[in-house]
């Protein structure tokens, strides 16, 4: 712990008379348009995939076509299908899951990213490790900026929470975009429209 | 450290030996200059963000003890573990203490540009511990046993051809493919087995925010993630100047940083680790290593700003066509010029001088450094402080004491044109370096002083 | 309005004729120009190497010369850059005094002289080669990284010149690599980037380069000249001064 008050004594000595204030975070006014559309137009161009969906039996005729009955498909949201989680279950049992899909708390419309949280997650392993991910968003849960993001998420006290836009990827091999790097090689967002 | 061989020049000539190579760097640096470009465009408060951002890194400079130690009481309140490291060699004893602990020796490790400052990996290794890179672009470098070119895009510098001969030689793909697809799932493939057995999960830190005791880690690749939560402990390394306030300010760094690496909207995962995963441990080792004696450098302070984005050294013409090994030292570029002689004055005495002061940089910069300022800072410390060549020091004071006296400066003007005569004695080179690939301008039949004093002077024009 | 005259070293010596077509354009503009005859240098080749400690004997030199002008003007936003931001001497008191009165011949032209109109003709295709010293230090023109509202004062006097035709370039204000003694210290990039620079101009169909520095032009002719390449360089203050 030497060095922990070595640190601090260096830190405390003072370099300024007048310290820099904190300045306000503006509220920027939001770009025109409908989020959603923006939602859709901005994830799609980061590799992701949008499909409007009216209800939630939709959803999961979609899923059917694409996948066979002998996938392992993990749902965390209960009107989707696919198995359930059993809890303290091991992540690494996680490998061969081939879709997961999971329910974030809301989208961002200016860069396409949806934040979920570990609550939502069944484990947190889940959205990393899986083949491919679906996220169920409904179209009213879209915000504009991370700046609306950040007050939505407030002072919420989650474990973890991570933003996530479109599938994994990389480019580190001459700048070719490839998708699914480590974690999904695909990620689907099923805007769910509501009427209000 | 080492003494280095060669300075900048040296190397960035050598690297100028292969013209095209060159253009091909330069080009696919400037479209991810150009891709950043886009994207701020599509940000109308782009600047006044910029702004925001450095006032918000201003105050943490400033207040940077306090918020330190609110964090770390938030964090352990989550059930963190927090180190305290002086310098790298503590940092690099307090991981290898925590990997011992667990009794384990392999581990993956996610980007840090911290742990490339420390040299953790060559530590470990020397420990007996096996560290496995997991960003693609740095387990490339790693297999092929070099430091990372770019902090962002740690292997810009190679080709896919040579990667495909890499990965045939190390991962055992077939030879002549260099399909970027290919290639990447095949690393993927190898990298899911390292993702599957090791205990222990290395990553860095893009914010800490001292309001909540949370950590940040941002990744394209996912793993950081996958590392993370696959493992029984984690560890982020940290410096001590990542933190910033409040929740609520990762709104502009997030739209901040990514737009300016690699012109993303944002990072495929921006994740937000407050609390171990039940049965983990977790621990955060916040490193100084110079960083508090920099505070106190009123000039040189305001470095530690730095989001690590990387766009000064995509936007830096010198940088584009010099490679990032050329400057010797983790982080490259501008950015890693005005850090690197803050740890070692003498080792990195050359990189200073190795920018044209186009101040390219300063205006890409997310967070306004000044950085082309602090070159040029830097480099009056340096020559202060004795790290010039005598020939050098001796040229200028030469042409100093020319140009303060009119009389003779007039007169050695008429002799000799003495510009083209006192620019060779900069450098060590008895080869003249300007003549090499261009050519001299032509010497006039009078200077413009002659000039006026022929046709101006009987004109009665003189004031 | 009494004006001074400030003729950066390497133009006095190398480019004698920048420093008469931008006397003469100035006179043409009624303006009263003044030489001080003793001027050497800004001191920026010592201050840049990092040698500024030793810059205060051509600093107090260059105050004797230019105290008690209404504005000193320079043909090079490099210099003018420098004198704005480093000159400090003995009589600071004067040496603030030049500070804020030291204007780069273009930004003099337009935001002193206020010039709507030119009479001069330059019938070429011309690519303007943006001084970093001047667009980045002195804001002469808007810069590619910023989120803001498009100018440049040079091109708006380039636009008053008859028969000028101004290309488009692939990077608009990349640097050329001149760098005072940068371009002998860092050779190889140095002329890389100087190569390159060129090769945009000429792959855009430039018959001359111009720009607001005689040096970055220097160090673009040194190449142009080796290429053996038709293309020449020619400093602004010349074709706003190219007679009808
Ligand atoms: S200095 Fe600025 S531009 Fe360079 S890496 Fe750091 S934050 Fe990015």
């Amino acid at each position: 712990m030497e060095s922990r008050a070595k640190i601090l004594q260096a830190l405390s000595k003072k370099f300024t008379d007048s310290p820099a204030p904190l300045p306000e975070v503006k509220v920027f006014p939001p770009v025109a348009g409908e989020p959603v559309d923006k939602f859709e137009f901005i994830l799609r161009g980061i590799g992701g995939r949008t499909v409007r969906v009216n209800s939630y039996s939709e959803i999961n005729d979609f899923i059917a076509k694409e996948y066979t009955s002998n996938a392992r498909i993990i749902s965390l949201v209960k009107e989707v299908s696919g198995s359930a989680i059993t809890p303290d279950i091991d992540p690494h049992t996680f490998e061969n899951v081939d879709l997961v899909i999971l329910q974030p708390h809301f989208g961002v419309a200016e860069n396409g990213a949806a934040w979920i949280t570990s609550d939502r997650m069944g484990d947190r392993a889940l959205p990393f490790i899986s083949q491919h991910i679906a996220l169920v968003i409904t179209t009213d849960s879209i915000l504009h900026n991370m700046h609306e993001a950040y007050d939505r998420i407030g002072n919420t006290n989650q474990p973890f929470g991570t933003f996530i836009a479109g599938p994994s990827k990389t480019a580190d091999i001459e700048q070719s975009l490839v998708l699914g790097a480590h974690g999904p090689k695909s990620m689907t967002v099923f805007l769910l429209s509501v009427n209000r | 450290m080492e003494q280095k061989i060669y300075d900048h020049a040296v190397l960035a000539d050598k690297f100028n030996k292969d013209a095209s190579r060159v253009d091909w760097h330069d080009k696919t640096l400037w479209f991810i200059r150009e891709k950043r470009d886009k994207a701020a465009w599509q940000i109308a408060e782009w600047e006044e963000l910029r702004e925001t951002a450095s006032q918000v890194k201003n105050n943490v400079l400033d207040n940077l003890h306090d918020y330190l130690l609110e964090f770390e009481k938030q964090a352990q309140q989550n059930g963190v573990t927090v180190h305290w490291a002086a310098n790298a060699e503590e940092h690099n004893r307090i991981v290898h203490a925590i990997i011992k602990e667990h009794g384990v020796s392999d581990i993956v490790k996610s980007k840090s540009m911290l742990t490339e400052e420390c040299h953790l990996n060559e530590y470990l290794q020397q420990q007996g511990i096996t560290v496995v890179d997991t960003d693609l672009g740095e387990r490339i470098v790693q297999l092929a046993g070099e430091p990372p070119s770019h902090i962002v895009l740690p292997c810009i510098h190679w080709k896919k051809e040579e990667i495909g001969e890499l990965f045939h030689q190390h991962l055992g793909t077939p030879k002549g493919n260099a399909d970027p697809q290919f290639l990447t799932a095949a690393a993927r493939e190898h990298l899911r087995q390292r993702f599957m057995t090791s205990r222990v999960a290395i990553t860095g830190v893009n914010f800490a925010v001292a309001e909540t005791g949370e950590v940040v880690v941002c990744t394209n690749e996912g793993n950081a993630d996958l590392g993370v939560q696959l493992a029984e402990v984690h560890i982020a390394c940290m410096g001590i100047e990542k933190i910033i306030p409040q929740r609520k300010h990762l709104g502009i760094f997030l739209r901040l940083l990514a737009r300016s690496a690699t012109g993303q909207p944002v990072t495929t995962y921006s994740s937000h680790f407050r609390k171990p995963r039940p049965g983990q441990a977790m621990h955060i080792v916040l490193v100084d290593n110079g960083r508090s004696e920099r505070l106190q450098q009123e000039s040189f302070r305001n470095a530690l700003k730095c989001i690590r984005c990387g766009a000064c050294m995509n936007t830096c013409p010198v940088y584009r066509r010099s490679g990032g090994h050329s400057y010797q030292y983790a982080i490259a570029g501008p950015i890693g010029s005005i850090l690197a002689p803050g740890l070692d004055m003498k080792q990195h005495a050359d990189l200073p001088f190795a920018s044209t002061l186009c101040g390219s940089c300063s205006n890409v910069c997310p967070v306004k450094i000044n950085i082309h300022e602090q070159l040029y800072e830097w480099r009056q410390v340096l020559v202060k402080s004795g790290h010039v060549s005598p020939v050098k020091k001796a040229g200028i004071s030469g042409m100093a004491a020319v140009l303060e006296r009119p009389g003779i400066y007039k007169f050695s003007g008429a002799v000799g044109r003495w510009f083209m005569k006192y620019i060779p004695v900069l450098v060590n080179n008895k080869l003249n370096p300007w003549y090499k690939q261009r050519e001299m301008p032509a010497v006039p039949r009078q200077s413009f002083n002659e000039w006026y004093r022929q046709n101006r002077k009987q004109n009665g024009k003189q004031s | 309005m009494k004006v001074a005259l400030f003729v950066p070293c390497y133009v006095d010596q190398f480019y004698p004729q920048v420093a008469i077509a931008t006397l003469e354009l100035l006179e043409k503009l009624g303006v009263d120009v003044a030489y001080p005859e003793s001027q050497t240098c800004c001191g920026q080749p010592m201050a840049n190497s990092g040698f500024e400690h030793l810059t205060h004997g051509c600093n107090d030199n260059f105050v004797k010369n230019f105290s008690g002008y209404d504005y000193i003007v320079c043909p090079s936003g490099s210099c003018t850059l420098h004198v704005k931001d480093h000159l400090h001497a003995t009589d600071e008191k004067a040496a603030a005094s030049i500070r804020s009165k030291v204007y780069e011949l273009v930004e003099f032209l337009t935001d002193i002289l206020k010039v709507e109109e030119l009479t001069s003709s330059f019938q070429y295709k011309v690519g303007l080669h943006q001084s970093c010293h001047g667009q980045r230090g002195l804001k002469i023109s808007q810069m590619s990284e910023l989120v803001s509202a498009p100018f440049s004062k040079t091109e708006k006097l380039l636009h008053m010149v008859k028969g000028l035709e101004l290309i488009k370039l692939s990077r608009t204000d990349e640097c050329c690599g001149f760098g005072g003694t940068f371009c002998v210290a860092e050779e190889a990039v140095s002329v890389k980037m100087g190569i390159d620079r060129v090769a945009d101009h000429v792959a855009h169909g430039a018959t001359y380069i111009t720009g607001n520095d005689m040096s970055c032009l220097m160090h673009l002719e040194g190449i142009l000249r080796r290429q053996q390449s038709p293309v020449k360089v020619i400093h602004i203050a010349e074709i706003l001064n190219a007679a009808q």
